[in-house]
């Protein structure tokens, strides 16, 4: 593959320098009638590479985008995500043929006077205002549902658990039967103590520290972020959710899981990607993989901000709570 | 001025007060920094493609940072971040802007130089000394900085927590340090060149876009750049003298750092307060350039003129107030991110504005293909395809997910990247002539063009797929997660788009630097072209007209005007009896 590149390149360089060195090539550097002609219907043909790359890309690369959200916030943004994109790829593709085609069709013709044509109030309101009437609706929506998505207040029973990042794994902690979390500080870092938590804070005697987040399908979450050392992001795209994790402050991100870990598996596109995936893999001799919701670090944050690994699992509400049953709580953790 | 004292080789060619020629001082630096960042975007894209394969062009550029040919997950790092400097900074802020801005400010303004020749030569020695100083920061031991072309801290502050923080953080805060005073004494005599300096007849009115461009960023710049300066300044605080402004709480290698009080997000606000208006700074020139390239090339006046001005006044104004789109998901108030959500969507409607006037630019024009108008019309193309999705990241609930993804790198490089490199081809291609009094290869030119667009819309068109797929930027490699082994593929084909696109800038450096000494001779006005600079004389002097300056009596954009025979009537041409203006 890369030996073409290189052989590409070297046709490249000798063609320009052929070109350069062409003594006899007394043609005029400035567009003839030719040029207009070749060029403008150049850009008839580039338009049609144009459009085939779009709709090759929407076709091909479709299968490997998120599958529906798998929280009920998250089921807002995709509606309002499709929205905007119906949106935007109206407006791509009216626009780029006007582009090309206009420079297809008026392409330079020798004698022939251009239309001297510099204002109409008329078209400068319709274009200012159109925009402004779809914007302001869009605006509107977006807001509405951003609203939505931040304000916690309005949440029923929420389990509140902390994600804590460092360089470069995650941690977690879960309220527990107080459903408070404990201070934490980066001062109180101490052997197993490994998220700084206050021990002298009675909140945090019942925190139950995780290597693994598990996740009550139905209930809502609020995830508490910090940070011990540099800017991570907790991003979970399957559930629409990210939010930054800050040294030195905590920030905050909610959702309600809406699909189980094992629905997900079965959901028609995860099913079809993850069967691509595993051909891949086979060719490559690699072990065959099986689907789990994510947890990457999207902000850069050294050497292996690209490997910062750590399992979700969506479970019945009935489940998890057997689950965190059988974890220590901080006061056991640390008393060993 | 226009009295001649002897100039030397040094003066004339290196410690020059003549705008033309520091003009083509910042067009050269301007290139050559840009060579070394496209080659960079090269290397990194075969660690995406081809992750642990061996390549020897690796091997041998990198050096230590390397392994049997396989590159480091730091100096990957270190090559996006120093990747994304150098192109927004030093080729596409300086080499654009201060290109242009000196060439063409007072040819098309009727002035004999700028306000002050020896600000403006400082001004490029500046710049030329902080280029010289990222150039070396790349062979620091343990490498350049590496954290992102944003330098968040922590982790811009702390060697600990990535080698590049080091020496090499340093060297790049020095050098954008000396980056930022020359961009200010750069503008402050743009701003005042356009004030003063405009000939007889020269209304505000009657200025070319272009100056009203270069105009407009002069000023957005003065007004953003010292705010990054202010946060380098702070962040060297930090870094060296133990002060709390950006971090607090941490603990790293073992032990709890002295730090409390700061906020990394204060840092935040201050970086994106001129980071926003940045890609502005960046891209408004690229705006003015085409605005006229395309007039000049439609053989038509540019539509809406007036609207053209009010909408580049109206950008500015907005993207001084629109930063916070870029921490939506910091923990900002997520009220604070609703009205950021709002000024940022308004911005869509005075870039619409200039889109549909473009479009009707073209429309029922007598199209001149030269390589500058190629580069024209697929600056809106780009444009378009890059802007549209604005509304996506500009929203701050869609935001949440596709922040800081790949969709983002293919929405900023559509968009500023790509838009305004094509402007500044537009420009080079133009005003050439003027530079170096011969014209470029057009043949060339078109094959530049073509493959260009072609491989620009290969790279970033599917990146958008990428993005959405969830896949975040600045990953070494994203083998780490099977669940992105199906985009492999598609990062190959980018890759491939990519190398084959970045060789294809060779066509460009061949012609460029083969026409300075042997391209055909240019006539004094050889697009036919309506504005100031093309009434000098063909060979360059000192204090640009030999006589008395010009006298305008019109707008920049007679062309085509009914009633007359001639396709273009220049500025200088008083109106005829009856001809009403335009
Ligand atoms: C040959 C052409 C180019 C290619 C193939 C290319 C490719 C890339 C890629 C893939 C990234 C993202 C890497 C990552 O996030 O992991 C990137 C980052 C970036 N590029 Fe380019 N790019 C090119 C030209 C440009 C141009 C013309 C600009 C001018 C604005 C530019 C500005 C940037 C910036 C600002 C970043 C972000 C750096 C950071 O994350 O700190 N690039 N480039
Ligand atoms: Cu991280
Ligand atoms: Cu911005």
């Amino acid at each position: 593959m890369l030996a073409l590149i290189y052989i590409l390149i070297a046709v490249l360089i000798a063609s320009t320098f052929w070109q350069l060195t062409n003594v006899f090539n007394l043609k005029k550097e400035i567009a003839t009638e030719e040029d207009n002609d070749q060029q403008g219907k150049l850009m008839f043909a580039f338009m049609i590479f144009f459009y085939a790359l779009m709709i090759f890309c929407f076709w091909k690369y479709s299968a490997v985008l998120l599958p529906e959200a798998a929280s009920v916030e998250g089921e807002q943004y995709d509606t309002l995500y499709n929205v905007t994109m119906i949106l935007i790829l109206f407006v791509q593709a009216i626009m780029q043929v006007l582009i090309f085609y206009f420079s297809y069709k008026y392409r330079g013709v020798k004698g022939r006077k251009a239309v001297f044509y510099a204002d109409s109030h008329k078209l400068e309101m319709i274009w200012t205002i159109t925009p402004t009437v779809v914007l302001a609706g869009l605006i509107i929506y977006g807001l509405s549902v951003w609203i939505d998505i931040t304000d916690t207040s309005d949440l029923e029973n929420p389990l509140i658990v902390e994600v804590y990042a460092k360089q470069f794994s995650w941690e977690a902690r879960y309220a527990g039967d107080d459903n408070a979390l404990g201070r934490g500080n980066v001062r109180y870092i101490k052997g197993i103590n490994t998220m700084g938590v206050d021990m002298t804070d009675l909140n945090s005697l019942d925190d139950i520290p995780v290597r693994e987040l598990h996740l009550p399908k139905g209930r809502p979450v609020i995830f508490k972020l910090r940070s011990q050392d540099v800017l991570h992001s907790a991003y979970m795209p399957h559930f629409r959710a990210q939010m930054n994790c800050v040294p030195g402050m905590v920030t905050q991100m909610a959702f309600t899981p809406s699909m189980t870990t094992e629905e997900m598996r079965l959901n028609e596109k995860i099913v079809a990607k993850v069967a691509n995936i595993n051909n891949i893999r086979a060719e490559k001799g690699e072990d065959p993989y099986q689907f789990d919701y994510l947890l990457l670090c999207n902000k850069i944050c050294g050497a292996s901000h690209y490997n910062m690994q750590m399992k979700i699992i969506v479970q019945e509400e009935a489940d998890f709570n057997k689950w965190l049953a059988t974890k220590e709580t901080m006061a056991e953790v640390v008393k060993k | 001025m226009s009295d001649h004292h002897k100039e030397t080789f040094v003066t004339k060619y290196i410690f020059s007060q003549d705008h033309k020629m520091i003009s083509k001082q910042y067009l050269i630096t301007g290139i050559i920094m840009g060579v070394i960042g496209v080659f960079m975007s090269m290397l990194f894209r075969l660690q995406i493609a081809w992750p642990e394969r061996s390549f020897s062009l690796i091997e041998a550029f990198l050096g230590q940072h390397q392994d049997g040919g396989v590159m480091t997950p730091d100096i990957y790092l270190a090559l996006v971040t120093i990747h994304g400097t150098i192109m927004v900074f030093f080729v596409l802020t300086a080499g654009l802007s201060g290109t242009f801005s000196n060439m063409l400010i007072p040819l098309q303004i009727g002035a004999r130089d700028m306000a002050s020749g020896f600000l403006n030569m400082v001004s490029y020695w500046l710049f030329f000394l902080s280029s010289v100083i990222m150039v070396i920061s790349l062979f620091v031991e343990a490498g350049p900085a590496s954290s992102g072309w944003t330098i968040y801290p922590p982790l811009s502050a702390l060697p600990q927590a990535i080698p590049g923080s080091g020496a090499g953080m340093t060297l790049w805060l020095v050098s954008m340090a000396i980056f930022i005073a020359s961009s200010l004494l750069g503008a402050l005599n743009y701003i005042v060149t356009v004030l003063n300096l405009r000939t007889v007849g020269m209304k505000m009115t009657r200025l070319p876009l272009s100056i009203w461009a270069f105009f407009v960023t002069a000023i957005i710049g003065v007004v953003s750049f010292p705010v990054l300066l202010s946060a380098a300044l702070l962040l060297i605080f930090d870094r060296s003298f133990g002060t709390s402004f950006f971090l607090s709480d941490i603990f790293i290698d073992g032990s709890v750092l002295h730090y409390q009080g700061g906020s990394p997000v204060l840092f935040e606000h201050l970086f994106w307060f001129l980071g926003h208006p940045e890609v502005y700074i960046v891209i408004l020139p690229a705006m003015g350039i085409v605005s006229e390239v395309m007039a000049v090339n439609s053989r038509k006046p540019i539509f809406g003129y007036r609207a053209m001005i009010g909408s580049i006044i109206a950008i500015a104004f907005l993207s001084t107030i629109v930063w916070g789109h870029h921490m939506f998901i910091t923990g900002m108030n997520p009220f604070l991110g609703s009205v950021f959500t709002f000024t940022t969507l308004l911005i869509a409607i005075p870039s619409a504005v200039k889109a549909f006037n473009w479009v009707t630019t073209l429309w029922k024009g007598n199209l001149q293909m030269n390589p500058a108008m190629l580069y024209s019309i697929g600056f809106v193309s780009t444009f378009v395809t890059g802007g549209v999705t604005g509304l996506v990241m500009g929203d701050s609930a869609l935001d949440i997910n596709i922040h800081d993804t790949y969709f983002i790198v293919a929405h900023f490089h559509l968009v500023m990247g790509v838009s305004a490199i094509f402007g500044m081809f537009a420009g080079v291609y133009h005003w050439f002539p003027k530079m170096y009094g011969r014209l470029m290869n057009k043949t060339l030119g078109y094959w530049h063009f073509w493959i260009t667009i072609i491989t620009a819309y290969g790279v970033f068109f599917p990146m958008h797929f990428v993005g959405l797929a969830g896949l975040p930027r600045r990953y070494y490699m994203n083998t780490a997660f099977p669940y992105f082994d199906d985009l492999q593929d598609i990062n190959v084909v980018m890759t491939i788009f990519a190398l084959i696109g970045g060789s294809a800038q060779l066509i460009f450096l061949g012609n460029f630097f083969w026409s300075i000494y042997k391209g055909k001779k240019s006539g004094p006005n050889p697009w036919k072209a309506t504005t100031l600079e093309w009434t000098t004389p063909v060979e360059a002097t000192h204090g640009n007209w030999p006589g008395e300056l010009p006298v305008v009596h019109r707008w920049a954009y007679d062309y085509s005007k009914p009633g007359s025979d001639v396709d273009f009537i220049p500025q200088t041409t008083p109106l005829a009896e009856g001809e009403e203006p335009s």
